[in-house]
């Protein structure tokens, strides 16, 4: 056994230990806790399957994100860890689920390693057709230009979940400010690093945007990393969330589909197809989207991790 | 065993355990979070597939890599949405729980009876 392939399987191991301590945990805080340290050692698979992208991608949201989400609504919900007892299911119901998962985890198993050998694959086209875009890194590439559309519609995904959170607002509070007002201690931890983390985090987030097209990294990766300073900086009271029906809000969070859509249509109109760049300026448009997609994601995030808007708009 | 193989059953495992988690735990963030564990799993087996497709000089397939990204990102905009249902419900309803009607405490008089 090669020292590689022990560090595969404990780092394994380790990933399945945390995934079902987040099933059996009895209190649900610590499942959460458990949750995202299941999702900063995913981030590590990632790496080793040299799925770098994404495990930036796992990191930044699985680890980082989902938590700030996940254990806010634990501790709002703390009340009601009580009464669950009853609602325990019977002992034939959890053999059945068990039974039933055992099952379908076998069988995904099997279809996972039975594929055929070698592979097919798709890398060679995308090696083949990078010199069009003009940019190295072949995720970016997928992502912005060979599979454009799916990215455009992750978009309007983002932007319709926004949506439905607010419309969770009662009739009274819409156009309020989401979520609670913060106040911390202006000489605590929280406000020192909500100060002293934001300049780094900015410019972190927005080199691993800039650094994406030739490198592992990208807009997601980077908008999510703006996302948690924002975040930040508003739980620490330095900043208010901003009120739902501002209006630089709004053009800011529809300023990135309606620039990939733009595109489309120019492609379209000048070019052979949706979404097809003419070959002069791939790369500008592409900047051009991924710029207007970093803004509009970083906010978007910070927004969905917020909830709907729970107080008036005054200050 | 290759890194393909371990963490293939590693992906697989991870789809076991949230399923059943899914189907056992009755409070929603219980099942959100398991409902997650499924999707961590269903990544993993991309992740997996793409690992097993390198070729040209990549390490992984880019098409599996790039989908998973868009799919993390979706993944995670869905749990934003069930955490805000929740929370609205709790809100609502002083319990958080998916039981047709609240089960009745062990002093309470059932109605009707």
């Amino acid at each position: 056994m090669t020292f590689a392939l022990a560090l595969h399987i404990v780092l394994a191991v380790v990933v399945l230990g945390l995934a079902v301590w987040t099933i059996v945990a009895r209190d649900t805080f610590a499942a959460v806790v458990g949750f995202v340290v299941y999702g900063l050692f995913l981030a590590l698979v990632w790496v080793r399957l040299g799925a770098v992208d994404v495990a930036l991608a796992e990191a930044a949201i699985g680890g980082g994100l989902n938590g700030v989400l996940l254990l806010g609504a634990a501790a709002r919900l703390r009340t009601t860890e009580l009464s669950v007892a009853p609602e325990r299911p019977s002992v034939g119901l959890r053999l059945a689920a068990a039974v039933l998962s055992v099952a379908v985890a076998t069988a995904l198993a099997a279809a996972i390693l039975l594929l055929p050998d070698p592979a097919p694959t798709l890398a060679p086209a995308a090696a083949a057709n990078a010199a069009a875009t003009g940019l190295a890194n072949p995720v970016t590439n997928v992502l912005m230009a060979f599979r454009a559309m799916d990215t455009m519609l992750e978009k309007v995904v983002m932007l319709l979940a926004l949506v439905g959170i607010w419309s969770l607002a009662p009739d009274r509070l819409w156009g309020g400010r989401p979520g609670p007002r913060h106040q911390a201690d202006p000489q605590g931890m929280l406000a020192f690093l909500a100060r002293l983390l934001p300049p780094i985090g900015v410019v972190v987030g927005i080199y691993l945007a800039w650094t994406g097209a030739n490198h592992p990294g990208g807009a997601f990766q980077g908008a999510t990393i703006l996302a948690a300073m924002w975040l930040l900086v508003m739980m620490a009271g330095l900043a208010d969330a901003p009120p739902v029906d501002t209006r630089w809000l709004r053009l800011a969070l529809i300023a990135g589909p309606a620039v990939f859509l733009l595109v489309g249509l120019g492609g379209l109109w000048l070019g052979a197809a949706f979404l097809a760049y003419p070959a002069a300026y791939a790369k500008a448009l592409i900047l051009a989207i991924e710029a207007a997609m970093v803004l509009t994601v970083a906010i978007t995030l910070g927004l969905l991790v917020a909830g709907p808007p729970a107080r008036s708009a005054a200050p | 065993m290759s890194v393909a193989t371990v963490f293939a059953l590693c992906a697989a495992a991870a789809v076991g355990f949230g399923l059943y988690g899914l189907i056992v735990n009755p409070q929603p963030l219980r099942k959100i979070l398991a409902f997650n564990l499924v999707g961590s799993g269903v990544f993993l087996a991309f992740g997996v597939v793409a690992r097993r497709a390198a070729a040209a000089g990549f390490g992984a397939d880019p098409v599996p890599q790039a989908l998973v990204i868009t799919g993390v990102v979706v993944a995670f905009s869905a749990t934003a949405l069930a955490v805000a249902l929740l929370l609205r419900l709790f809100q609502a309803t002083d319990a958080a729980t998916l039981a047709p009607d609240p089960a009745p405490g062990p002093d309470s008089d059932p109605a009707g009876s």
